[in-house]
């Protein structure tokens, strides 16, 4: 099910991962990650609970401080850097549980993802109209008809769909989605799904799953990481066949696995 | 469409009428001490308006707004110190034994200078306690007390620099304020509209700032200031600017209250002031401009008019207004407002059909 169509080939690299270290408490989160994303690439990062997934995309983010080891984005070094310097680069992420800004109309969430490249003076102006770029990222998440409607109103499923629009309307190069079908409904996975392809076109994305089912039916490349370290990377048939896999992660649901 | 242009058209026509209010009816009607008393509560409705602004569009808590008043206040009355005096010292420092003017005091001499200090050193102040506090990322109860502590400290400053300062009295006994003999009741009427026109002004310039794309992120930042960062601003640098703003305008509601009061004392600007001044923006509405304005003028009056029949009891009243606010309508008298006006609204008008179905149709649609 996973014709997307990407060559795995060495695409033009625009994440580079090296030698990474957290620590919590004495706990190491990641041990030592290593990972390389190309460029336009459809990555999906899984592994079992507490595998160092979300502590992967904190790091990349700016919201973790590593122990050890170096991000680099596009031959820029992120690690030490704050959070909205790493997002003024180009990284731009979504949370497991979604942040919109509930007294915020949807289009007024878009507009203020899309205007942080405006200087001040400009921002101390009133929004007239809305934007191309809002205006295609309202239309690419399907909720045009709710533009002007508070976004503390959306379903959950609505409110993923608002935080990756939000996401598309800060054209970053790098798009990081921590679990982005978590809690959603059978249809609303599927248009999400959908919605990753589309935007998957034209962005380099990485995306945090626990869903087998729909890793399955849209994953290209797969890594996947175990207690802080990569154990496996390469497209989903050559992961779910990997001995070492199954007994880590896909072996807890056995008949799953076997599917 | 059509009710977005109604709002606007009551809105200002909501403006329109306070104006006129004040502008032309108050001042008909009320004899000149009452009217002088209105001034002052004008000039709290000033720095309540900055509350407005900084707590409750922006989340900042600020239970030290009395430090950026008495800044103010300070700068002025200095200056009008100094220009009673004509070139000798200000009576309390020769009662203090002060023999030569501090050189705190000497840039004061200059009207412009001092004028320009009202709103400059409160900004400055604020600016520079924000870019510390809000990049260290302290917020919510920490600033709050973190500010108190602030106004605690600045009184006990004034209180034991008795030469500098006039001490636990305070800077008054003005005599002249530009050239105008400050008891005639023409100079207060004079300020009274100054006032109240600096008020109007002010709340128009903060509606802009709350419409513009700068009040957007504000708001974002108070509901969340984490997330705001992952797209791509610094909420501590929003902070800063509504901090500094906030005060900035009690500066300037503290430099009016000097001549319109005749007085500016640490016990004006303490813990207990700054507090007074939070509960009424919080009893007004604190989410909406025009309820701080409304709960400074609306608490002072009662303040005044209670304590002339029951000293005391307003202080029981005060907090008896809070409690029941908070627990009971958190959004403050315009909130209440507002509650209403839309149940008023929801019984006259049947929801139109298309507009209940769009978002169960929106479903079945497919992005992309």
């Amino acid at each position: 099910m996973s014709e997307q169509g990407k060559a795995p080939g060495p695409a033009e690299e625009l994440l580079r991962i090296r030698g990474l270290q957290v620590v919590f408490d004495g706990f190491r989160a990641l041990d030592g990650v290593d990972l390389t994303v190309g460029k336009g690439e459809l990555r999906f990062l899984i592994g079992p609970n507490g595998a160092g997934k979300t502590t992967l995309i904190d790091v990349i983010t700016g919201l973790t401080r590593p122990a050890a080891g170096s991000v680099k984005f596009g031959g820029v070094e992120l690690v030490g850097r704050k959070e909205h310097k790493i997002v003024r680069l180009g990284i731009g992420r979504t949370f497991q549980t979604s942040v919109v800004f509930e007294e915020l109309t949807v289009v007024e969430n878009l507009d203020l993802a899309a205007s942080f490249r405006r200087p001040l003076r400009s921002l101390l102006r009133q929004r007239r109209g809305v934007d191309e770029v809002v205006a295609q990222a309202l239309e690419t998440i399907g909720l045009t008809e709710l533009a002007d409607r508070p976004a503390g109103v959306l379903s959950h499923g609505q409110r993923q769909w608002l935080e990756i629009g939000m996401l598309l309307a800060q054209r970053p190069k790098l798009l990081l989605l921590d679990e982005p079908v978590a809690g959603m409904s059978r249809d609303e996975r599927e248009r999400t799904g959908r919605l990753l392809t589309e935007i998957a076109k034209d962005h380099t994305v990485i995306v945090v799953e626990h869903d087998m089912e729909f890793l399955r039916r849209y994953a290209s490349q797969v890594t996947v990481l175990h207690e802080g370290k990569v154990l496996v990377e390469g497209d989903v048939a050559q992961v779910s066949a990997d001995p070492r896999v199954q007994e880590v992660y896909l072996g807890r649901s056995g008949k799953e696995a076997a599917a | 469409m059509s009710r977005i242009m109604n709002d606007k058209l009551r809105g200002y026509a909501m403006f329109a009428a306070v104006s006129a209010l004040l502008l032309v009816v108050a001042p008909l009607a009320l004899p000149g001490f009452r009217l002088d008393e209105l001034a002052k509560y004008l000039c709290f409705a000033i720095a309540a308006l900055g509350i407005g602004l900084a707590w409750g569009q922006g989340g900042m808590l600020t239970l030290g707004q009395g430090v950026f008043f008495g800044l103010g206040g300070y700068a002025m009355g200095m200056y009008l110190k100094l220009h009673d005096a004509g070139g000798d010292l200000p009576d309390f420092m020769v009662w203090s034994g002060v023999e030569e003017l501090p050189a705190l005091w000497a840039p004061f001499r200059n009207p412009v200078i001092a004028l320009a200090a009202v709103v400059v050193l409160p900004v400055t102040v604020a600016a520079l306690l924000g870019a510390l506090v809000f990049r260290q990322r302290v917020r919510g109860a920490y600033f709050a007390i973190l500010s108190q502590a602030l106004a605690a400290a600045f009184v006990i400053l004034l209180v034991g620099q008795q030469g500098l300062t006039g001490g636990t009295n305070g800077l008054t006994n003005f005599y002249d304020f530009f050239g105008f003999e400050l008891e005639a009741e023409s100079t207060q009427r004079g300020l009274y509209f100054v006032t109240a026109v600096v008020l109007g002004v002010l709340y128009l310039l903060a509606r802009q700032l709350v419409k513009s794309r700068f009040g957007r992120l504000l708001i974002a930042v108070r509901d969340g200031e984490d997330r705001v960062r992952f797209l791509g601003y610094n909420p501590a640098t929003v902070k800063t600017i509504t901090f500094a703003i906030s005060a900035g305008m009690a500066g300037l509601a503290g430099a009016l209250f000097v001549p319109v009061a005749g007085i500016i004392s640490p016990s004006l600007l303490g813990v207990v002031p700054s507090l007074e001044l939070v509960v009424a923006v919080a009893i007004g509405g604190r989410y909406a401009l025009a309820g701080a304005i409304l709960g400074a003028i609306v608490m002072n009056y009662g303040k005044t008019a209670f304590s002339e029949e029951w000293a005391g009891g307003w202080l029981y009243l005060q907090g008896a207004l809070f409690i029941g606010v908070m627990t009971l309508a958190p959004k403050g008298a315009i909130g209440v407002y507002q509650q209403i006006k839309d149940a008023v609204a929801r019984r006259r008008s049947v929801p139109a059909p298309h507009q209940e179905k769009s978002p169960a149709s929106l479903k079945e649609e497919v992005p992309a």
